[in-house]
């Protein structure tokens, strides 16, 4: 018994839609970072999904999937390394307060 | 004739070399520097005279025009091209003399007259600059070369003027004179750019046939070129720049005030006679009504004045006013029919060249002595001062025109031409030699003779000048001797050809007279201890004097033409007009682009994120219009 493939696109749909509005309307930037993960992982949700259900003889779809986790895990580590430096220099991480550069 | 060029070039040459290196050297090396090239320029323009009058005189009996150098500047037509080059022809090489005799004698005597004043460096170069822009004047080869001599001259003449540039009098006289003379200029160059359009050529002597068929534009060229020369020659109602030029120091006043820039108004007419009694006798006529009225206002004006170097600018205006009345009445080229005076006026010029020179520089000599222009305090200087006083007495005989000096020779020509053309302007003008006679006397009686200023000597007694000062002095009353003694005519006449100059026993009967009357009145009146009489009369005629003290109000009536007219009605509105609505446009597109930026430069604001969403925004518009289309 088959789920239909309209719910995990919508599942995604709306993943992907959340982290647009959280990336757009957060000022934190770890909640920033969260809401690119979340895109991140709604495409991911696609590519697996389009695989199973359009394609079911082919595995590229999966292997986007694992090399999307491969580059959301190393992205991330860079992201956090930045955010705690940038802590550790301004004492803040709000991106409305970061204004050193602006000229 | 190739060394002519060297006539120019040294003084340029050593204009550069003071100007530039001038402040390093010391005092006695810069005047040295400006001293020998002027000299040399002096026996080069003697050797350039020498051989010009000894080479024969061509077929027709005139001396044949050269031109040495003349090289194409700015061409614009084929014909009509502005040109730099030296023309050599009679006048030019009298003028040559003049100037290079005169600017010497005034380098010599700088030597002692500016003696440790700061800039005496910065003195010599203006001198060399001034010499030079004298001497390309007169040798120019067409009219645009003169024009920008001429302009050189008057930018020399100002920067001499206001050479003591902590005096605020000396400031406002260079300026005076600079905008003055700039003025007529104006007319001038209008003038010259009349007669290239009509004639098609700068040079002194158009076609034949475009003189024909343009003769109705020839009078307005040359009456406008003659309003330049007017402005420079200090002719009613132009004058008012000459008498406070004296500001400039006394030397400068001899050289350029007096003997040489003033008379390039002169020099100016007798360049396009030819044109002028062939095309334009009315404006010629004109010329000569102005230069009449000049030298009768010039000369009342210098009867009245305290201070000896205005008198000595009132008396060359009156001289001047004297040549251009010389030059007004030829009524053809033959000087024997009614072109005399053209001769008449380059000999006064000529001989009043040196005699003026050697009053001012006498002038200098007394008020070195006693550190004062002003009359009252000289009066019986002869005893202090007697090389000074002999010169001066010779060049005040001159000028009154007693023989056997030189000024009695050309003013005796002078009044036979104006008697000859008629006999009420010839009248005049010997009513105003009086007059000269007369101031000139009173100006020697109030300096030389008269009441001492003993208070005033005492503490300070005057004393006679350096060799230095004395040697120009003596050289010039040895030159104001003999000069009238020179065959003038022979050199120098109407037509070119040789002309003698016969002596016209009635007039100068009648001249000889009537000076000797007038310095006997001034002897009367200015000689003795008490001028009881002269104070009378000033009394008497209160208004009068006043009035011609004070130059008949002639500044006045200008200043009220510039400030309460020109500036009042016609640049105020203007500068508002400027300032409001063309400033106002400009300042509206300034404003105007500035508030468009500012209101679109906070959509670039740095933040990814309203970046972002822009984009975002942007993709589903697209997205939108492709699914609706």
């Amino acid at each position: 018994m088959d789920i239909h493939i309209l719910y995990y696109l919508i599942i995604s749909t709306i993943m992907l839609f959340c982290g647009i509005y959280g990336f757009f309307t957060r000022k934190n930037l770890l909640a920033l970072l969260i809401s690119v993960e979340l895109m991140l992982n709604a495409t991911n949700i696609n590519f697996a999904v389009f695989n199973r259900y359009l394609f079911p003889d082919a595995l590229e779809g999966h292997f986007f999937t694992l090399f999307g986790i491969a580059i959301a895990a190393a992205e991330t580590a860079v992201a956090i390394a930045i955010i705690i430096n940038v802590y550790r220099n301004l004492k803040q991480i709000l991106t409305d307060d970061i204004t050193d550069l602006r000229g | 004739m190739d060394y002519t060029i060297l006539i120019l070039g040294l003084p340029v040459l050593s204009f550069l070399i003071l100007g530039i290196f001038g402040m390093f050297m010391k005092h006695r090396t810069a005047g040295i520097i400006g001293t020998a090239s002027l000299a040399a320029v002096t026996f080069l323009s003697y050797l350039t005279a020498y051989n010009y009058f000894t080479t024969p005189r061509t077929a027709d009996g005139t001396y044949a025009t050269l031109v040495p150098y003349n090289f194409e500047w700015l061409p614009f037509t084929q014909s009509l091209h502005i040109d730099m080059g030296i023309l050599l022809d009679p006048i030019s090489v009298m003028m040559l003399i003049v100037i290079s005799t005169v600017s010497l004698m005034v380098h010599i005597y700088s030597f002692g007259y500016m003696k440790g004043e700061t800039g005496f460096q910065r003195y010599y170069a203006f001198l060399s600059l001034f010499s030079f822009s004298m001497l390309g004047l007169v040798v120019a080869t067409n009219i645009f070369q003169m024009y920008v001599f001429w302009e050189l001259v008057g930018v020399s003449s100002y920067l001499l003027i206001g050479f003591y540039y902590t005096k605020a009098e000396a400031i406002a006289a260079s300026k005076k004179a600079f905008i003055v003379t700039r003025f007529a200029d104006l007319g001038f160059l209008i003038g010259i750019l009349i007669y290239g359009y009509y004639m098609g050529t700068f040079t002194f002597t158009p076609g034949e046939e475009r003189m024909m068929q343009y003769s109705m534009m020839i009078p307005w060229a040359l009456g406008l070129m003659f309003v330049g020369g007017a402005g420079k020659s200090a002719m009613f109602p132009l004058h008012i720049w000459l008498p406070d030029a004296m500001e400039g120091p006394t030397p400068v006043s001899a050289l350029i005030h007096a003997a040489t820039m003033v008379v390039a108004g002169v020099y100016l007419v007798a360049r396009m006679f030819p044109l002028f009694s062939a095309y334009a006798p009315d404006v010629l006529h004109w010329v000569a009504y102005i230069g009449a009225f000049t030298a009768f206002y010039a000369a009342s004006v210098a009867c009245v004045q305290s201070d000896i170097k205005r008198v000595l600018a009132f008396s060359t205006i009156s001289q001047i006013g004297f040549m251009m009345v010389a030059l007004g009445v030829c009524t053809g080229m033959n000087p024997h029919e009614g072109g005399l005076g053209y001769m008449a006026s380059m000999f006064h010029l000529f001989t009043h060249a040196m005699f003026k020179a050697l009053l001012f520089l006498g002038a200098g000599c007394i008020i070195h002595a006693v550190h004062s222009n002003e009359m009252s305090t000289m009066g019986g200087l002869r005893k202090y001062m007697p090389i000074t006083h002999w010169t001066f007495l010779i060049a005040c005989l001159a000028i009154s025109g007693i023989p056997p000096f030189s000024g009695f020779f050309s003013k005796d020509e002078i009044l036979a031409a104006c008697f000859k053309f008629s006999p009420v302007i010839g009248t005049i003008m010997t009513i105003i030699a009086a007059m000269t006679a007369f101031y000139m006397f009173r100006l020697y009686y109030c300096i030389f003779w008269g009441k001492e200023n003993k208070e005033l000597h005492e503490k300070h007694v005057p004393h006679e000048s350096p060799i230095t000062m004395t040697f120009p002095l003596m050289f010039l009353a040895f030159l104001t001797c003999v000069a009238g003694f020179i065959p003038f005519g022979h050199f120098v006449s109407s037509n070119g050809e040789s002309y003698s100059i016969e002596i016209n026993m009635s007039v100068a009967i009648t001249s000889i007279v009537v000076a000797l009357v007038s310095i006997a009145l001034a002897t009367w009146m200015y000689a003795r201890e008490k001028q009881s009489f002269a104070e009378m009369l000033a009394k008497r005629f209160n208004k009068l004097h006043t009035a011609a003290y004070h130059r008949f109000y002639i500044d006045e009536v200008w200043l009220f033409i510039t400030k309460k007219i020109i500036f009042r009605c016609i640049s105020t509105p203007l500068a508002w007009f400027d300032r409001h609505i063309i400033d106002g446009f400009m300042n509206l597109l300034a404003w105007s682009s500035n508030e468009s930026g500012e209101s679109i430069r906070t959509i670039q604001n740095g933040k990814i994120q309203t970046y972002t969403f822009c984009f975002l925004a942007g993709a589903i518009i697209l997205t939108v219009m492709l699914l609706l289309l």
